[in-house]
């Protein structure tokens, strides 16, 4: 116990320095690259640092509970030297692996539900590439204040939103009953046998096109949003929606990442490090889940966020 | 909460299928990525943009980077595999390509249970992705 006791301050004060040496290394290093062109570091520095930053990423992003891309594009584009249209590419990428590694395992446990998935990822997906084409043609600028004003609007929410980790269905609409978006499964912590049902599906379908365009837009990812529209709104259990949000990333992501590809918004030296670096990191975050206080890490996590996204902000006014 | 008996525990057959072609087409997405930034990083195969000059290039804009170093944009990167940078690119494809093949493999499913709503959301898909992936729809850039 008092091990414990030791190890989870020690192991927060640890993170905690790393993430702010690392953002205080980037600020002051990407403040130097922009008054000398070819920078002054080896080559290597800049990916060194990424993959630290990244790899702290990652076990925040698991610690948080939220996704490594709202992380990633806030924090990399406010703090590193990098192009944001490189980086939101970076940003697709790393949100799309992830889900692609998590997918597997959520579609074979039932969490995930394929039903739910197909219809909202068509209208996601195809509004992720509508996003993408408006992102990517209008001036850097905005892109910075708007991806600002998102990264604070996510902050609030996180602070505002409620779960439900079962939420009141009294009747399925018409639309899902067609569509039979319903499930059955078993919860571990009780023992219980879930069945499950969604009500309010074409305000839900709705809320994806929103959610579509903004993941393409910014490279965010949409964790954040999917879970809110399908817990919340369409009244999917929390477990369900969290699963299925995560599966539901691999298609959202994955048009609005070949939009990006095909514009040659990806470098190989940012994209790897990146996605090793959040990959890496979420393994070590999950391993020490158990240790470390949730409550704690989300609010470090929404103060991260804000003051990313005050960064884009002032990135976006020129300040 | 809907009490329906008739629903069994457990994924659907599409769901599985799917999970598994997810889960091979992931794996070697990666492995790629990881073989092919090896050789980039380590010198093995020689970079079109040779790594100490970079960092001059990433704090354009995507246009710029182009435009200067005279690289093709869609799928013009294939015409490039000969540089450890653009080999790079095979596993970002296949990774980004992996939900066209995991939606064609469930579509038959669809088909043999009649299942057409589902069979015209899954063909949708694929046509959406596939659109996205050709180049077809594409951003402006700056």
């Amino acid at each position: 116990m008092g091990k414990c006791n030791i190890l989870k301050p020690g192991l927060l004060v640890v993170v905690s320095l790393v993430v702010f040496a690392g953002t205080a290394l980037a600020t002051s290093s990407a403040e130097t690259a922009a008054l000398m062109p070819a920078g002054d570091h080896a080559w290597w520095f800049w990916p060194i640092v990424l993959f630290i930053v990244t790899f702290i990423m990652g076990i925040l992003a698991v610690l948080g509970g939220v996704g490594g891309g709202v992380l990633f594009v806030p924090i990399i584009s406010g703090f590193f030297p990098f192009h944001l249209d490189f980086v939101r590419g970076a940003g697709l990428l790393v949100a799309l692996a992830g889900a692609l590694a998590a997918g597997p395992g959520l579609l074979r446990s039932g969490l995930a539900s394929l039903r739910l998935a197909i219809p909202v990822g068509l209208i996601a997906s195809t509004c992720a590439i509508i996003g993408a084409m408006i992102g990517l043609a209008l001036p850097t600028n905005v892109i910075q204040l708007s991806l600002g004003a998102t990264i604070l609007g996510i902050c609030i929410l996180m602070l505002t939103a409620k779960k439900s980790e079962f939420p009141d269905v009294p009747e399925s609409d018409k639309l899902s009953s067609i569509l039979k978006i319903y499930g059955v499964y078993r919860e571990e912590s009780t023992g219980e046998t879930i069945n499950w049902k969604i009500h309010r599906t074409p305000v839900g379908l709705c809320l994806f096109v929103i959610i579509g365009i903004m993941a393409g837009m910014f490279g965010l990812g949409a964790g954040w949003a999917n879970v809110p529209a399908l817990n919340l709104l369409m009244g999917a259990p929390l477990k369900i929606s969290v699963a299925t949000s995560k599966f539901l990333l691999s298609i959202t992501d994955t048009s609005a990442a070949w939009v990006y590809m095909n514009q040659g918004c990806v470098i190989p030296m940012m994209v790897v490090p990146s996605l090793i670096g959040i990959m890496g990191g979420s393994f070590i975050g999950v391993s020490i889940l158990k240790v470390v206080k949730p409550t704690f890490i989300r609010w470090m996590v929404i103060f991260i966020l804000g003051f990313a996204g005050i960064k884009a902000l002032s990135k976006g006014l020129g300040w | 909460m809907n009490q329906d008996n008739n629903l069994s525990i457990g994924p659907s057959p599409e769901q599985v299928l799917y999970a598994n072609v997810l889960n091979k087409g992931m794996l070697i997405g990666l492995i790629i990525l990881i073989v092919t930034f090896g050789l980039y990083v380590l010198g093995v195969v020689a970079p079109f943009i040779p790594l100490e000059k970079l960092s001059s290039y990433w704090h354009m804009n995507v246009h710029d980077y182009l435009t200067q170093l005279n690289i093709p944009n869609g799928w013009g990167w294939l015409t490039m595999l000969g540089y450890a940078d653009f080999l790079n690119f095979i596993g970002v494809a296949l990774l980004a390509g992996i939900t066209i093949l995991c939606y064609s493999a469930i579509i038959p499913s669809f088909l043999e249970k009649n299942d057409k709503i589902y069979l015209v959301l899954a063909v949708l898909e694929v046509i959406v992705l596939m659109a996205a992936a050709s180049g077809l729809v594409s951003g402006g850039g700056h």
